[in-house]
């Protein structure tokens, strides 16, 4: 048991470390003016099945919340706050999509939809989640490589 | 850019078309025990700038939690009343007295009192909820402990005094002394704060009637408090909801009764003025 647990520990930090050697940090993301990033946050490609799972869970990405999504019906409730997402990968490009997800303030002025890699500018955040962006940059690619699927 | 505006519009009206189809199934006026018509719709007071109307939280509600609220037998927050009324009489304190004991008249004496509340105190210097009035009579009047914002007994008292009031318009003050403290709260509501970044207005102002997953958004009104909620099986104070709000969006609260708490009831309460009472309201 303890073995087992300690080479599993072992794993995640070097995984970690990887993962955080080339990756650009909330507050040195590069947005265009219309709140496109076209470099990847971490230069590993997005997971699509994993940005998937993070679209519904509500601790993180938690995306339908707001959002309508036909490739979802598996689960019910979905949003109306924002748009739907069918098609959401014909409409966008993957530079555009990464900007909307790290922060879609830089699209949409005064939108209701949080961003999600950002750090710094909050207002009574609560203490835990100083510091913290609600999703890690390899969080974002997944993401966007799923977002990228919603085509019609 | 220029398309996906449009596609939002597009959203907003299929969103209307669904809303609407929603609010049509639901019952379309709440009278309690077949007698007592309550206002859930009325036009909005002259400072709410961005609406014309507005609308209690019952509107938002299923069917099923609608009519939990059309009967007093069915309302799950009448158990708290009943022990309120228990309590009435009880003596507690050094002075051994009662509610009773002073308020001769029960607590018909407090009828329409609800309406006006918070409202400013010159005597406390300050904002002044149904719960403060409660803990000064404790405090000072029995010299009994006071009770916190959302205990059982205080969301109790507060329920069975604010049922006098049941079906009277909210009808709090927010000029003279008050404005300060109005002010204040509305600089609240209109505040993004927490890690989600949002106000109350994101929520209850811009996307009121629209579903947030399971939940559909009402305008976030408080005439209808304390208000029995079904998720946690008891009744919640006006600072509670508060809390809980702003816990979602990952916000730091400000504690029950807070000045910062106090002047947003007031604000908020404004929002409504124009709304029945609800006495104890039924909620998800
Ligand atoms: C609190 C609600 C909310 C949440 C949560 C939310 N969004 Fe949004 N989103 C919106 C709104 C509202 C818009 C429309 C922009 C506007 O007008 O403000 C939008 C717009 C978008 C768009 C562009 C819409 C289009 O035309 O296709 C994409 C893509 C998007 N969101 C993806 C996401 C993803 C991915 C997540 C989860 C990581 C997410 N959103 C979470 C509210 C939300
Ligand atoms: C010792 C007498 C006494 C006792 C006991 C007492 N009160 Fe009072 N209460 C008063 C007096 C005096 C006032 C002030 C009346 C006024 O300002 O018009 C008051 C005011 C109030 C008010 C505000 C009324 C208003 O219109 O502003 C409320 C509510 C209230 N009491 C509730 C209670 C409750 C509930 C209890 C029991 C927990 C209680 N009181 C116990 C004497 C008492
Ligand atoms: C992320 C969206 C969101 C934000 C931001 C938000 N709320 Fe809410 N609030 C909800 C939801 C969901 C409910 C439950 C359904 C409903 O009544 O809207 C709710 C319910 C309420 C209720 C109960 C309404 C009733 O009829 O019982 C009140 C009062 C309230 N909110 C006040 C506030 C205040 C004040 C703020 C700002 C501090 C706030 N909310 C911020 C989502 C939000």
């Amino acid at each position: 048991m303890k073995r087992t647990a300690f080479l599993i520990i072992g794993a995640t930090a070097a995984f970690a470390a990887m993962a955080t050697a080339g990756t650009t940090t909330p507050d040195d993301v590069t947005f265009d003016d219309y709140g496109a990033v076209s470099a990847s946050l971490t230069g590993v490609a997005g997971d699509a099945a994993n940005g998937r799972k993070l679209f519904a869970n509500r601790k993180l990405g938690n995306c339908l919340a707001c959002h309508q999504n036909n490739d979802y019906l598996e689960q019910s409730f979905h949003g109306e706050v924002g748009p739907s997402l069918d098609g959401a990968g014909d409409r966008w490009n993957e530079a555009e999509l990464r900007g909307l997800v790290s922060n879609a303030k830089n699209t949409f002025e005064g939108t209701i939809m949080p961003a999600f890699y950002r750090t710094s500018g909050f207002y009574r955040n609560m203490e835990k989640f100083d510091g913290k962006s609600i999703l890690s940059a390899q969080d974002v690619e997944d993401i966007v490589a799923y977002l990228l699927t919603l085509t019609e | 850019m220029i398309g996906s505006n449009l596609l939002r519009v597009a959203s907003i009206a299929s969103i209307a078309t669904f809303a609407f189809g929603t609010t049509a199934a639901n019952a379309q006026s709440l009278v309690i025990n077949d007698e007592e018509t309550m206002i859930i719709q009325a036009p909005a007071a002259a400072h709410l700038e961005n609406m014309d109307e507005v609308f209690s939280g019952w509107n938002f509600r299923t069917v099923e939690t609608q009519a939990l609220q059309m009967d007093d037998f069915d309302n799950p927050g009448m158990i708290f009343v009943d022990q309120a009324i228990d309590q009435w009489d009880t003596v507690d304190g050094a002075a051994g007295e009662s509610c009773g004991s002073c308020h001769e008249g029960g607590t018909a004496e407090f009828a329409g009192l609800r309406t006006v509340l918070p409202r400013w105190d010159e005597d406390a210097g300050g904002i002044q909820s149904m719960a403060d009035y409660i803990n000064e009579c404790r405090t000072e009047r029995m010299q009994a402990e006071a009770w916190t914002w959302s205990s059982s007994k205080m969301t109790a008292m507060t329920a069975l005094i604010g049922l006098e009031s049941r079906g009277m318009p909210v009808d709090v003050v927010i000029d003279g002394p008050a404005a300060d403290a109005w002010e204040l709260g509305k600089e609240i509501y209109y505040t993004r704060v927490g890690q989600l970044d949002m106000s109350c207005a994101n929520c209850h102002e811009d996307n009121y009637d629209t579903m947030i997953r399971a939940d559909h958004l009402s305008q976030g009104q408080i005439n209808g408090f304390p208000s029995y909620r079904l998720k946690n099986a008891k009744l919640n104070s006006t600072h509670a909801r508060f809390k809980g709000c702003m816990k979602n969006i990952r916000a730091k609260p400000f504690g029950e009764g807070s000045d910062e708490f106090r002047a947003l009831e007031l604000y908020v309460a404004s929002r409504g003025n124009g709304l029945s009472v609800e006495g104890t309201s039924v909620r998800n």
